[in-house]
């Protein structure tokens, strides 16, 4: 016979979720409302654990009167793991099928949509840099996270991904080494400001938000698997509404626009890689 | 044993199966001895290396019945099909229709997490759910099993005499019910008495 743990499993349903979200968005205007719901449970699940609240009623209440316990709550849920050169193979394609046609270009517009901390914007401008393209690009860098933001604008990533990160690099086959592009300050991996002197760093929610400019290449990558299919096919639109004809989408590893609206109005350039260029308007 | 009238009156619509250390040779005869076409989808969390990304699927799709496929995000569920878990992504069951891939933090140790998307299956599939827990070095399913049970769903555990590791099993075994301790060739028969209700709708 088993020992039931005296841990009770809180099991949640879908009308608390709803709930939450319906009092998160009237209270603050964040459209939690249409997140992947299986994974979005188990970040409630986690949050619950961590500030030991006991249900969905008593997370609702700390939401609606603690504004400052709010923001902490979209750290807490918004999944913020990211890391250089995250699929290696993926900034190989990027330097074979997609910089030589940006290098053509006199200047070109580019939009990391949901940047995180920083790491991917990082990695692209090293290999704008190495391409000779770097002072030719406008940069964008969003998320919906102010604390994600500020680290980004940093350039500095913890020392303990480092030798990842010089894994990952060196998958790439990029010349040199990642370390030819940082210092060690302060148990940091300080990255070259030069890097990031043509991106901006600005706050951008992909679910309420609309387009604010126009680009060549939009990287939208490891954000919308949090998303369920509604507001991917909303993100979707507001993509291809921000690309410029023949404009770049780049998706996750593991994502896929096959199933979305507008699908049709995409070539597919890599599909291992999740490489999609826009061919209609 | 008579799977028959343990099957009776349950109206299965998804299968989890879970893994680790021990289970890839059992896995394998599973998935070579399903009968076709088998009905219900299966899903299966499977522990690897963490950047093993080719070759996995392969291997096991050499003596398979049954199509594998490692899912993309929002993949629409297809029976006839075994859905494996993607190398460094959390694989859940996001409703009936779709799967939902996550890299949010190692449970267990582990991305792919058995835990993770055995409790989002018994969320979705409730007592309509079959899961399956391998041979394994870790704890990982442990919890899921106990979610899956909770929520009315039917579990299976190797029976721990066959498992080559038997930690995995035997946590869940310590905190939950457990409805049947199975040889690894007696899942197969299990499943084809299953399958047989379901085509010819005993069930
Ligand atoms: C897993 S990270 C992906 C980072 C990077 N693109 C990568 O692939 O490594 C997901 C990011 O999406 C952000 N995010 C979540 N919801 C968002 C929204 N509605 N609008 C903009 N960013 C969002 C999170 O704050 C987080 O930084």
């Amino acid at each position: 016979m088993f020992n039931r743990p005296d841990e009770e499993i809180i099991h949640i349903e879908l009308e608390e979720i709803t709930k939450l979200t319906d009092a998160i968005f009237t209270k603050y205007g964040y459209d939690f409302g249409n997140y992947a719901v299986s994974s979005f449970k188990r970040r409630i699940l986690m949050v619950l654990k961590k500030y030991g609240l006991k249900s969905i009623d008593k997370l609702i209440q700390k939401i609606l009167f603690e504004p400052s316990f709010f923001e902490q709550f979209v750290l807490d849920i918004t999944v913020n793991t990211t890391e250089m050169f995250r699929d290696p193979t993926f900034y190989k394609a990027l330097k074979q099928q997609v910089i030589p046609i940006l290098a053509t270009k006199p200047e070109f517009n580019v939009w990391h949509a949901a940047c995180s901390t920083g790491e991917e914007v990082i990695s692209l401008a090293i290999l704008l840099d190495q391409e000779g393209i770097l002072n030719k690009a406008k940069i964008y860098a969003t998320d919906i996270n102010h604390v994600v933001l500020q680290k980004a604008a940093s350039a500095a990533f913890p020392v303990r991904n480092l030798d990842f990160y010089h894994e990952n690099y060196a998958k790439t086959e990029f010349p040199g080494q990642l370390s030819d592009y940082y210092t060690i300050e302060n148990g940091m991996m300080q990255f070259d400001k030069r890097l990031i002197q043509n991106v901006k760093f600005k706050h951008h929610d992909l679910a309420r938000d609309v387009h604010f400019y126009k680009f060549d290449l939009i990287l939208c990558r490891n954000v919308m698997i949090y998303f369920n299919q509604e507001l991917q096919n909303r993100v979707f639109e507001l993509l291809h509404n921000s690309l410029f004809m023949n404009g770049f989408l780049c998706l996750g590893a593991k994502e896929s626009l096959i199933w979305c609206k507008i699908a049709d109005k995409f070539e597919t350039v890599n599909s291992h890689e999740k490489i999609f260029r826009k061919i209609k308007s | 044993m008579n799977f028959e009238s343990i099957l009776k009156n349950k109206k299965f619509e998804a299968i989890v199966i879970g893994g680790s250390a021990g289970s890839f040779t059992v896995i394998t005869q599973i998935l070579a001895e399903l009968p076709q076409p088998f009905v219900l989808p299966i899903f299966m969390c499977l522990h690897r290396l963490k950047d093993k990304r080719e070759g996995f699927k392969e291997a096991l799709e050499i003596k398979s019945k049954i199509k594998i496929e490692e899912p993309d995000d929002k993949t629409l569920i297809q029976q006839n099909i075994a859905y494996l878990a993607p190398a460094n992504y959390h694989m859940l069951i996001e409703n009936k229709k779709m799967i939902s891939l996550a890299t949010t933090e190692l449970v267990q140790f582990s991305r792919p997490s058995i835990d993770v998307m055995f409790e989002s299956a018994a969320d979705v599939y409730r007592d309509k759910l079959l899961a399956i827990l391998l041979s394994g070095a870790n704890k990982d399913g442990a919890d899921g099993m106990r979610t899956i049970k909770e929520r009315g769903g039917f579990t299976i555990i190797q029976d721990l005499n066959t498992c080559s590791m038997i930690t995995m099993p035997e946590a869940a075994l310590k905190i939950t019910h457990i409805d049947l301790q199975l040889k690894p060739n007696q899942i197969p028969d299990f499943l084809r008495t299953l399958n047989h209700l379901i085509l010819n709708e005993v069930l």
